[in-house]
């Protein structure tokens, strides 16, 4: 009884708070906006029993999804949120991979504090770091006074409101995201396999890329399905860094939803870009249930 | 191994240098006396000063700190119960049903959870404020508290409820005499990490707070979009601050315990 | 022969105290214990041993309560207690790992139990000081678990079962995380708090040597079925089934066929250009029928020259020699290949070993010796 009780009040409060609400959000993508309170039609009216149903059924349509595919805007952000991700996860693991080799490789003491230094900026809040780079990033920043000063450059860079910055500013928030996976693989790694390889003829470049790096790969994958999964539907980072020329879905549905007040569309956005999460997100479980496995 | 390599060194060196100096610059430049931001002028404190005169960022900030006490406990009462099923539960109907609704959140677009619990507290007609983002901050960060919990509870020996069961102890009496205080510095790190993220939380908040209440985060999101400006910096600086001397003084008292266990350890082992 | 010795499973009056009748235990479709009955008396230290998933540990769980028979009742005291839950049992458990709070120092630990009971305070102090002076534990009273060792945390954890006096105490390997002298100080202090106490003992162990010393009966398992239940010496002497001698100790097994020559003796054919063997046996055996003649092998003779009153002698020549420090064991190797085992006591100095490697040696051992096994 007291076990009942246990699992049904996490289970009732989930399915209330998360299933609903999806659930409502895939009807209104199949609703028609209409100028009322709630700017949807049709609203279920249950009162009228199994013919108000019937009703509300039949007035459901794919439209919204069909308007997405024809107006190039909506699949020009999805394939740009992608290829965004894609390349800003490629740039993290770039940055991250070395310095989460370093921390496995620094002596035995050093690691209690090089691990705070990495997780000491992911409690710090993600907003005010994007906004640090806005400072460094704008014309007459930090970066461009840097570089005017040394004499590398005559005239100022813009780099602020560009593609350019939305990288910098993804694969500095997200760093953590992918170091402390791939370090947690390269500190379980047994040090003599390396002694092994390099004992059997390796040199130590050839140890790395033989031995290292393979027994780092289900670090590396977590790492890179941490970090792209989020950054598809980020929105903070492409708001505030990206400019006109950024496209990404997150900051699309943003605007559908405050800006143009079309709920039925922005329900639309939503579900497809869920749609394009699935994939990453199974493959992304499989790896994780692979590794508990192996650890078994 | 035990000296760095060059390699190594440089890459730590410039990682981490990557990591801070835009912290630091934004600290140095909350003391900057000028308005414009990029142009030092002197030392001053009086950012500060203009921020606590700012009636409206104290209310945000004062909305922000309730609702973060709010969600966490709530979340970490759920998230605990939560994880307890998970790993304690069994076989139950819709286990798998359950484990996906804990772990979906983690990796759910901001944008899409913030957006489905709007249409949510719209359908069944709840005024937006304090409370409901309460609800979605609590929803979206039991699921991480129970991640915590329950990797906490994976490697707890099973036996040491076993053994409460065996003296006596009925399950409920087993779960608050042992299990819990056991449990208990993953279940802090849980409050804290749900703590973090609804004081964090600017997208979810933004869909499920109305007129009523606005948070820190859609203040300084609403402030940022117009530029940088001396008194966000101030506010972020003490933000940075706090967070820091949070995270440094936990991690010197976990460090300090864990070195006394293995001293003592160390000691007993010797008796033998 | 003392008249007073402890054997009340040879007394038909005696009533036990634990009963398993006809206990099946299944988890999904494995079949962890299978149709089982035992009886355990009163005062008894009972040993369960087998090797890893022989179901001992199933048995044992089941009588602390946190594992249901699939069919068939478990009795206590002649009552079924199979709805009692673990917490209302008078049986108390000594876990494998332990299990000792570690929040809570080794006197909490102890009078956790107590508490349970609502002990009056008075009561409940004098209990646990006593059970500290039991385990020789009143100068680590205050410290959490942490800081004492591990042979230490093995006595704080027998403390803190006893400590409610349960009929029935459960002991899941108790020695296991010991290393092997403290294990042995350890199992003579086990058995003298099992006489003191009165307490009925239950241990579960794969360890056989454990099992022999402390135990007054030991049950040996096997994929769920109990292959013998004896005193350890009838054990070792008798075993009933080949699976139980070569289990227990080290064993030399002869495959034959039995004759019989006379009462309770028989003579074996075994191997071509081999003489037979002859060996006494108790059990019936049928002319020609397949049988297995086990003997120890410190009852195996080897000498340079055939004993010329050696019922049984087989020659050979030294194929290997484990120097045990105690003990030699010689492998001999026979004309036909088979290696038969003798063990002999290393009363002098190695240098002056009377054998070494290539020697042709006579094995000998008694009509007696041996215990003749069917299939």
């Amino acid at each position: 009884m007291r076990r009942a009780v246990l699992i049904a009040i996490p289970y009732v409060w989930l399915l209330a708070l998360f299933l609903v609400p999806f659930f409502i959000v895939l009807k209104i993508s199949l609703s028609d906006i209409a100028l009322a309170i709630p700017p949807y039609t049709p609203t279920l009216d249950l009162s009228q029993g199994w013919a108000g149903i019937k009703e509300f059924v039949s007035q459901l349509d794919f439209e919204n999804f069909v308007w997405l595919t024809e107006d190039d805007l909506y699949w020009k952000a999805y394939l740009s949120s992608v290829k965004i991700a894609l390349i800003a996860t490629s740039l993290t693991l770039l940055v991250g991979y070395p310095i989460a080799y370093g921390m496995a490789r620094a002596p035995e003491e050093w690691r209690p504090t090089l691990m705070m230094l990495v997780i000491l900026p992911f409690w710090t809040s993600f907003l005010i770091r994007v906004y640090a780079w806005m400072g460094i990033l704008s014309n007459e920043g930090y970066l461009n006074q840097f570089l005017l000063w040394t004499g590398i450059i005559s005239t100022p860079l813009t780099i602020l409101n560009t593609q350019t910055a939305v990288y910098i500013g993804i694969v500095y928030t997200y760093l953590p995201f992918m170091i402390l996976p791939i370090y947690a693989a390269l500190d379980r790694l047994d040090g003599s396999l390396i002694e092994a390889a390099e004992d059997l003829g390796c040199s130590r470049m050839q140890a790395f890329w033989l031995v290292t790096i393979p027994l780092s790969r289900p670090g590396i994958i977590a790492g890179c399905f941490l970090v792209m999964i989020p950054v598809i539907g980020e929105f903070v980072i492409p708001s505030l860094l990206g400019g006109s020329g950024t496209l990404m879905i997150g900051k699309v549905l943003w605007e559908e939803f405050f800006s143009n007040r079309d709920w039925p569309v922005a329900s639309a956005v939503a579900v497809i870009l869920l749609l394009i999460l699935v994939i990453p997100i199974v493959l992304f479980q499989r790896n994780q249930q692979k590794q508990a496995e192996a650890e078994q | 191994m035990n000296r760095l390599s060059w390699f190594n060194t440089v890459s730590l060196t410039l990682g981490f240098a990557f990591l801070y100096i835009p912290m630091v610059i934004l600290i140095i430049f909350s003391f900057n006396e000028s308005k414009l931001v990029t142009v030092w002028a002197g030392f001053s404190t009086k950012w500060y000063g203009e921020l606590m005169q700012n009636q409206a960022f104290l209310d945000a900030a004062w909305v922000t700190l309730r609702v973060a006490v709010f969600s966490s406990t709530l979340a970490t009462i759920l998230g605990t119960m939560a994880a307890y099923v998970m790993v304690r539960g069994g076989r139950f109907f819709g286990r798998t049903l359950f484990s996906g609704m804990i772990y979906a959140p983690l990796v759910m677009p901001e944008v899409i959870t913030g957006l489905s619990l709007l249409l949510l507290f719209i359908g069944i007609g709840l005024d937006r404020g304090i409370l409901t983002i309460v609800l979605a901050h609590t929803t979206f960060s039991m699921c991480y508290v129970s991640v915590v919990v329950s990797s906490r509870l994976v490697t707890f020996d099973r036996s040491l409820e076993e053994a409460a069961l065996d003296l006596g102890c009925s399950p409920a009496q087993a779960f608050r005499l042992v299990t819990l205080p056991i449990i208990a510095p993953a279940v802090i790190s849980g409050w804290l990490l749900a703590f973090t993220l609804s004081l964090d939380d600017l997208v979810i908040a933004s869909f499920t707070s109305g007129p009523s209440a606005t948070t820190l985060p859609i203040k300084i999101f609403s402030a940022v979009r117009l530029g940088v400006s001396p008194e966000i910096n101030a506010l972020s600086t003490i933000m940075i601050a706090v967070v820091t001397v949070g995270v440094i003084s936990a991690s010197l008292v976990s460090k300090r315990a864990m070195v006394r266990q293995r001293q003592e350890e160390q000691a007993a082992a010797r008796t033998e | 022969m003392n008249s007073t010795v402890f054997a009340p499973w040879d007394d038909p009056q005696a009533k036990p105290l634990i009963q398993f009748k006809n206990v099946t235990k299944r988890f999904g479709g494995f079949t962890a214990i299978d149709n089982l009955s035992l009886d355990i008396f009163e005062r008894e230290f009972f040993a369960l041993l087998g090797p890893s998933g022989c179901g001992k540990t199933t048995m044992m769980r089941m009588l602390a309560g946190f594992e249901k028979p699939t069919e068939g009742h478990i009795l206590l005291s002649g009552q079924d207690i199979d709805p009692v839950p673990p917490n209302k049992r008078a049986v108390n458990m000594m876990f494998q790992s332990y299990a000792l709070f570690p929040h809570l120092n080794v006197w909490d630990n102890i009078a956790f139990g107590l508490r349970r009971d609502n002990m009056p305070k008075h009561d409940l102090e004098d209990r646990v000081e006593e059970m500290l002076r039991l385990t020789r534990l009143e100068k680590f009273a205050r410290r959490k678990p942490h800081q004492i060792s591990g042979g230490q945390r093995q006595r704080v954890a027998l403390a803190r079962s006893l400590a409610k006096a349960p009929k029935l105490l459960l002991l899941d390997e108790p020695l296991g995380a010991l290393d092997k002298k403290l294990r042995q100080d350890t199992q003579f202090e086990l058995m003298d708090i099992q006489e003191k106490t009165g307490t009925t003992f239950v241990i579960v162990t794969h360890d056989q040597e454990e099992a022999m010393t402390v135990a007054s009966r030991v049950a040996v398992m096997d994929q769920g079925k109990l292959m013998q239940v004896a005193t350890p010496d009838r054990i070792y002497e008798n075993p009933n089934s080949v699976y139980v001698a070569d289990f227990i100790g080290d064993v030399n097994i002869i495959q034959g066929r039995a004759t019989s020559t006379g009462a309770d003796t028989y003579r074996i054919d075994w191997a071509e250009g081999q003489p037979p063997l002859t060996a006494t046996s108790a059990s019936r055996f049928a002319d020609g029928q397949t049988c297995h003649l086990a003997i120890r092998p410190e009852k195996v003779t080897i000498s340079a020259e055939r004993p010329a009153d050696a019922v049984n002698a087989v020659q050979g020549k030294v194929h290997d020699i484990a120097y045990l420090g105690n003990l030699s064991t010689y492998y001999v190797e026979l004309s036909n290949g088979i290696i038969i085992k003798a063990q002999t006591a290393n009363t002098r100095r190695i240098s002056r070993r009377s054998f070494t490697w290539e020697d042709p040696v006579w094995l000998s051992w008694t009509a007696t010796a041996a215990v003749l096994l069917a299939d």
